[in-house]
């Protein structure tokens, strides 16, 4: 009987820790896969195990008080009457002080060593938190994507972070996160924009994106691979869905992706659905989105606007709207009916879209990988 | 039977026996709150400082401060910290009458402070600062604006003793009651030495930063 | 201003005076402390029960991956009100009804230094809770997180964040008018021979509380002001794109929410510090070291503020301070730890159960304290904050540590204020069961902060291997529930028996076990006079040289006892009053007018005035 129990609790226990160490954990900070993760859990495991040690202490001295000293039956009179001991105070003043300053020298290293300044030369790429998606920028390569952030590997990545709001338009490519006034006028830029929090826990800790200020923040992927991050501070109604993915790859790789994106999109074969899915677009979807490339009867660049995201290389992206959307068809037929249904508060609206149209504009949205 | 309530009343229960620290406790509670609402204005100070010459569009400080005329509506204010020097004195003395005269110019001179402050704000507006123009008339207005509260309480507490006083209400006895809404206006004259230093005298330019 | 009372020849108030001190009026009017106690308590009591729901509502939302039984919008609301409904509406006002009824009690008074300030703390406190909770019906309650930073507070239409700013400010000035009140009570209505080191550490730390919220409470006063200015009349002090400050809201709210952490948490330590020596037959172990990092704790608490705000951007400097002053206020956090470990030493344990919850507290705020530790850690904090890291961190310091706290303090005073004890075997099967509940609720939810879940998102995908713990938390929190349901079943159960009216059943130390239980309107027949620390105890217990000590023959605990021998010549006790009410119900009117309609908040500074004024004529006894 007691075997049996014991067995229980046993499987009980390993099912827990196997749960707790599941292998699809992606965003895991007990995982660090980069530099600038590695710190942060360096230090922690230190903390933990003299954390640990501490615990142990000091649950085992109340554990063992409670045996040791517990009532009982037929203990008459009253324990001696102790009222302290000043030696014993000042030892455990100054031992945890003594721990804590041993915490606190790797501590204040490891605080200036992740706020250090990129050399010339570095990587750098713009970070922009939108409600609720992320805008990605490469000033130096000129490319816009979203929510799919692509890095090469074992580089160190100069992240620049700043907040924008929908009050974005007039802008053809935010060639410059600028939160401050640019040139004095009323920053545009900012606009409705709230605070949210980057963090992509395998690459770095958590940076946050404030609007009327620049943060910075740096990542870097020991090996190619997809790691996912999201919004960690509190930004309104789809906080839970403003999520992103990290695409690292080998440095070649990442030239080709690069190349691949600095590529406008494909014309649309005249007469086909996508070329009706363009005009759909050029339409109805221009005023807040943009796709380069993208050509009017008479040959002109037509330009939208960068306050909802570039789609330029839409097809290409693994997940859309904030990366609470898988890329498929259906996803899109679903999103695009009605988006607001899909993700709350969305600020892309109803468009009042036909089946027909919706078909064509997927068809349009497939060409643009 | 009347009397005995009487003097039962005068010294409520609180202090049936003579305090721990042998203040009253009325004073001691006033000197707490006052130093708590000394982080209010702390607070309000610091936004305004934090604000300063952040402002991306006009009016700006320069544009709008007449300097002389809140230099006379502050001396206003301090004289009537003296008024009311004069008000507890008089009591103290026993002298109910000027008592009252100095509690009614210590009130008019309040009132003269916020009818300063009332068309100083009406000439600002006029001049295109309004609480949502930008930061600065923003952080101005509600910083000065909350004084101006303090001080319109303080006016409203002085009248309540003057009405008092005239219902034969308020002799030397009473003389704390006094002492505890001098210690509030004497606190109210401080405070806005300090606004008036930070947000009048020292200068902030006329653009943003 | 307020406390001016007059004398006349009969009251002139535009009310006739109540005189009931028994029924279900005399509770509307009363200023006895006692009674204001046990409003604030049975109230607090209640919108912990409403908490407590929101908390299940988020857990089953929370069960399974990918559910949306709860949408993200009522998600929103629910964990804001969660938040401000236990900080604000529970534990704050839990530990007021404990300061309230015992405090006076404690130093040997007769009431509070302005009982009828007092009752106006507590309506002002009610009308709070009810004003805020009101806004669901109104418009939408509260959904930008009780931290509400700005500009995602400004930005939202519904009405929620209004009232939030409104209420948070009514809830304020009842607290501060309550921290002035039992501040001066402390400081100056203490019993002849009770000098500041002979109060019992409870008292000490309601000093130190009250002067926590009187200096932390106007600070975020402004921030609310600038917050409903914001939102009501379009200024911009968090507008970024007029040249503000989003930052500054949260330097105002932290310079605030953190001491206000200790004064949620100090309250439940000064009751374990009374607790434990009662259960261990021992004087409290390094009674002034217990004081002094309690005060310690209280400064210290002031200068660690941006420990919230690692991920903000303030630079490395400023993250190096705050990291190494956190660091600091875990030293006397500490001392509090190891002086109550050492009041247990060699003592004899006997595991009531308000001693229980005692333990619990410190095996749990232990918990609670080692992963505040690892905040402190900068770089540490910056994968852990905003996680379900911090989740679990807080409630093992808010819930295994106050709650606890408070739940002993329940059970150990119940006797006292209610004459009947609660049920020990039910008590018991309470705690074991909070006890795991707890544990299950929350342990798990540092595994999921540190897997990646971070706080306040509405539902996660099932692909980040997060459901197994969230399961397990969920079914802890009802675990919780039924605990909670436990205590109620007990509380309303010891009302059905017969009073035993024990004056001292734990065979305490301290002063409130010196009258009569329940103790009569005016505490003490005799004002007790105060020969040392613990002077009940002594009263019965005497130390031989040798550290023995032997119980004092009776009769020979001296004259100060009150013992209720000379109840013939009378004691004036301040008479009850419409006037805080009135007067208090001003504040809301105004909060509903400045949401609705201006000629409200003419009506509501009307009212105000008028309860100020007939306050003022009135006497306070008769």
């Amino acid at each position: 009987m007691r075997r049996k129990t014991l067995l229980a609790v046993g499987l009980l226990l390993l099912t827990a820790i196997a749960a707790a160490c599941a292998p699809n954990a992606t965003q895991d900070t007990l995982q660090p896969a980069g530099e600038f993760a590695r710190k942060p859990y360096d230090l922690f495991v230190v903390v933990f195990w003299v954390a640990a040690f501490i615990f142990v202490v000091v649950e085992g001295a109340l554990i063992f008080f409670i045996v040791r000293y517990r009532h009982r039956k037929g203990r008459e009179g009253i324990p001696p009457q102790v009222h302290g001991n000043t030696r014993l105070e000042i030892a455990w003043t100054i031992l945890p002080a003594v721990i804590l300053a041993g915490i606190a020298v790797p501590t204040v290293t490891t605080i200036f060593d992740l706020a250090r300044e990129p050399e010339p030369g570095t990587m750098r790429i713009d970070v922009l938190g939108h409600q609720w998606w992320w805008e990605f920028a490469y000033p130096e390569e000129g490319i816009v994507t979203a929510n799919e952030l692509h890095i090469p590997t074992g580089e160190p990545i100069y992240l620049r972070l700043c907040a924008v709001g929908l009050a974005y338009e007039g802008q053809a490519s935010p060639s410059e996160c600028q939160p401050g006034p640019p040139d004095g006028a009323v920053p545009a830029l900012i606009g409705d924009s709230v605070v949210h929090s980057f963090w992509v826990p395998e690459l770095a800790g958590t940076q946050d994106v404030v609007p009327g200020q620049t943060n910075y923040l740096w990542i870097e992927a020991d090996e190619p691979g997809t790691y996912t991050g999201q919004c960690k501070e509190f930004c309104g109604l789809s906080h839970a869905f403003m999520k992103f993915t990290v695409v690292a790859h080998t440095p070649s790789d990442f030239a080709r992706w690069v190349e691949q994106n600095q590529a406008p999109a494909p014309i649309p074969e005249p007469g086909s659905d996508a070329a009706a899915g363009a005009e759909i677009f050029a339409a109805q979807c221009i005023a807040c989105h943009m796709v380069d490339g993208l050509l009017d009867a008479e040959g002109e660049p037509i330009l939208g606007s960068n306050g909802a995201p570039n789609l330029t290389h839409f097809a290409a992206r693994e997940c859309f709207a904030g990366c609470m959307l898988e890329t498929t068809d259906e996803n899109l037929r679903r999103w695009l009916a009605d988006p607001p249904a899909v993700k709350a508060g969305s600020k892309m609206p109803d468009l009042g879209l036909s089946g027909e149209q919706i078909d064509q504009l997927i068809a349009f949205l497939n060409t643009l990988r | 039977m009347a009397t005995i309530e009487h003097a039962d009343a005068r010294h409520p229960v609180a202090e049936e026996h003579a305090t721990s620290t042998g203040l009253p406790n009325t004073k001691l509670a006033m000197w707490l709150f006052l130093a708590s609402d000394c982080l209010l204005f702390g607070a309000l100070i610091s936004t305004y400082v934090l604000y300063r010459g952040a402002s991306l569009v006009g009016p700006y400080p320069d544009d709008v401060f007449d300097i002389p005329y809140t230099s006379v509506s502050s001396f206003v204010l301090l004289a009537s910290s003296l008024t009311m020097v004069l008000a507890l004195a008089a009591l103290q003395r026993g002298d109910v009458g000027r008592s009252r005269i100095w509690l009614l110019a210590t009130a008019m001179l309040g009132l003269t402070f916020v009818g300063g402050q009332v068309y100083e704000f009406t000439a600002f507006y006029h001049e295109g600062l309004t609480l949502t123009t930008n930061v600065f008339g923003t952080s101005f207005y509600v910083l000065t604006g909350f004084h101006g509260t303090h001080v319109a309480i303080g006016i409203l507490m002085l009248l309540t003793l003057l009405w008092l006083s005239l219902g034969g209400r308020l002799g030397p006895e009473r003389v704390e009651a006094v002492e505890l809404v001098g210690l509030y206006w004497h606190f109210v004259d401080i405070v806005w030495i300090v606004i008036f230093t930070v947000v009048y005298l020292i200068p902030t330019g006329s653009g943003p930063a | 201003m307020a406390s001016v009372s007059v004398p006349g020849e009969r009251a002139r108030g535009l009310l006739r005076r109540p005189t009931a001190t028994t029924g279900l009026w005399s509770w509307f009017t009363t200023v006895d402390h006692k009674k204001i106690g046990i409003l604030y308590g049975i109230t607090a009591f209640g919108f912990f029960l409403v908490g407590g729901v929101e908390a299940l509502l988020i857990r089953v939302q929370l069960a399974q991956p990918d559910q949306s039984i709860v949408s993200p919008a009522v998600f929103n609301e629910l964990f804001t009100m969660h938040g401000v409904t236990m900080v604000f509406l529970v534990v704050m006002p839990l530990s007021a009804a404990f300061f309230n009824y015992l405090i006076p009690l404690m130093i040997g008074a007769r009431d509070v230094a302005f009982p009828r300030l007092n009752a106006y703390s507590y309506w002002a406190f009610l009308f709070a809770g009810i004003f805020i909770y009101s806004s669901w019906f109104l418009g939408g309650a509260p959904n930008g997180g009780w931290f509400g930073y700005p500009p995602n507070s400004v930005l939202d239409p519904s009405r929620g964040m209004t009232f939030y700013a409104l209420g948070l400010l009514i809830a304020g000035v009842a607290s501060t008018v309550s921290a002035v009140n039992l501040a001066v009570t402390v400081i100056n209505m203490r019993a002849p021979g009770m000098t500041l080191f002979r109060m019992p550490v409870f008292v000490w730390m309601g000093l130190v509380v009250q002067l926590l919220l009187a200096f932390s409470l106007p600070i975020v006063t402004i921030g609310l002001v600038e917050l409903l200015f914001d939102r009501r009349f379009g200024t911009h002090f968090f507008d970024a794109g007029a040249g503000g400050s989003p930052v500054l809201w949260q330097h105002l709210f932290w310079l605030f929410a953190h001491p206000e952490v200790y004064i949620l948490v100090l309250p439940a330590m000064g009751i374990v510090s009374e607790i434990l020596p009662v259960f261990s037959r021992k004087p409290l172990f390094g009674y002034q070291f217990v004081v002094f990092s309690g005060i310690a704790i209280g400064f210290i608490g002031f200068g660690v503020w941006a420990h919230h705000m690692f991920a903000v951007g303030l630079g490395p400097i400023a993250n190096t301070a705050f990291g190494i002053s956190t660091m600091i206020i875990a030293v006397p956090t500490g001392v509090k730890i190891f002086n109550w470990l050492g009041t247990m030493w060699r003592g004899d344990l006997r595991f009531a159960t308000p001693m229980l919850f005692a333990i619990g507290f410190i095996a749990m705020f232990v918990i609670g304290g080692l992963s505040g530790v690892s905040h402190a850690v900068v770089p540490s904090d910056y994968q852990q904050t905003d996680t379900y890291y911090i989740v679990a961190h807080f409630h093992y310091v808010l819930f295994g540590g106050a709650i606890f706290g408070l739940f002993g303090g329940l059970y150990y005073w119940w006797p006292k204020v209610f004459g009947r004890m609660l049920n020990e075997r039910w008590g018991k099967v309470n705690f074991w069961i909070m006890l795991i509940g707890f544990n299950m609720t929350f342990g798990p939810m540092h595994v999921l902060g540190l897997q990646g879940m971070p706080r306040r998102i509405q539902s996660y995908p099932a692909s980040l291997g997060l459901t197994f713990w969230n399961l397990v938390a969920t079914i802890g929190a009802f675990l919780i529930a039924i605990g909670v349901l436990v205590f109620l079943v007990n509380a309303v159960a010891s009302f059905r028996r017969a009073k035993e009216m024990v004056a001292d059943p734990w065979d305490a130390r301290t002063l409130e076990w010196a009258t009569s239980s329940p103790p009569p309107e005016h505490n003490f027949d005799e004002i007790p006079v105060v020969h040392s620390l613990d002077d009940l105890w002594h009263r019965k217990y005497a130390e031989t040289q040798g550290g023995r000590v032997v119980p004092v023959p009776a009769g020979g605990s001296g004259e100060d006892a009150g013992d209720g021998g000379h109840g013939a010549h009378a004691i004036h006790m301040p008479g009850p009053s419409y006037y805080p009410l009135v007067a208090s119900l001003g504040l809301p009117i105004i909060g509903y007018g400045i949401i609705f309609n201006w000629w409200l908040v003419a009506v509501g500074l009307v009212v105000t005035l008028a309860g100020f004024y007939g306050w003022i004529l009135e006497p306070s006894a008769e």
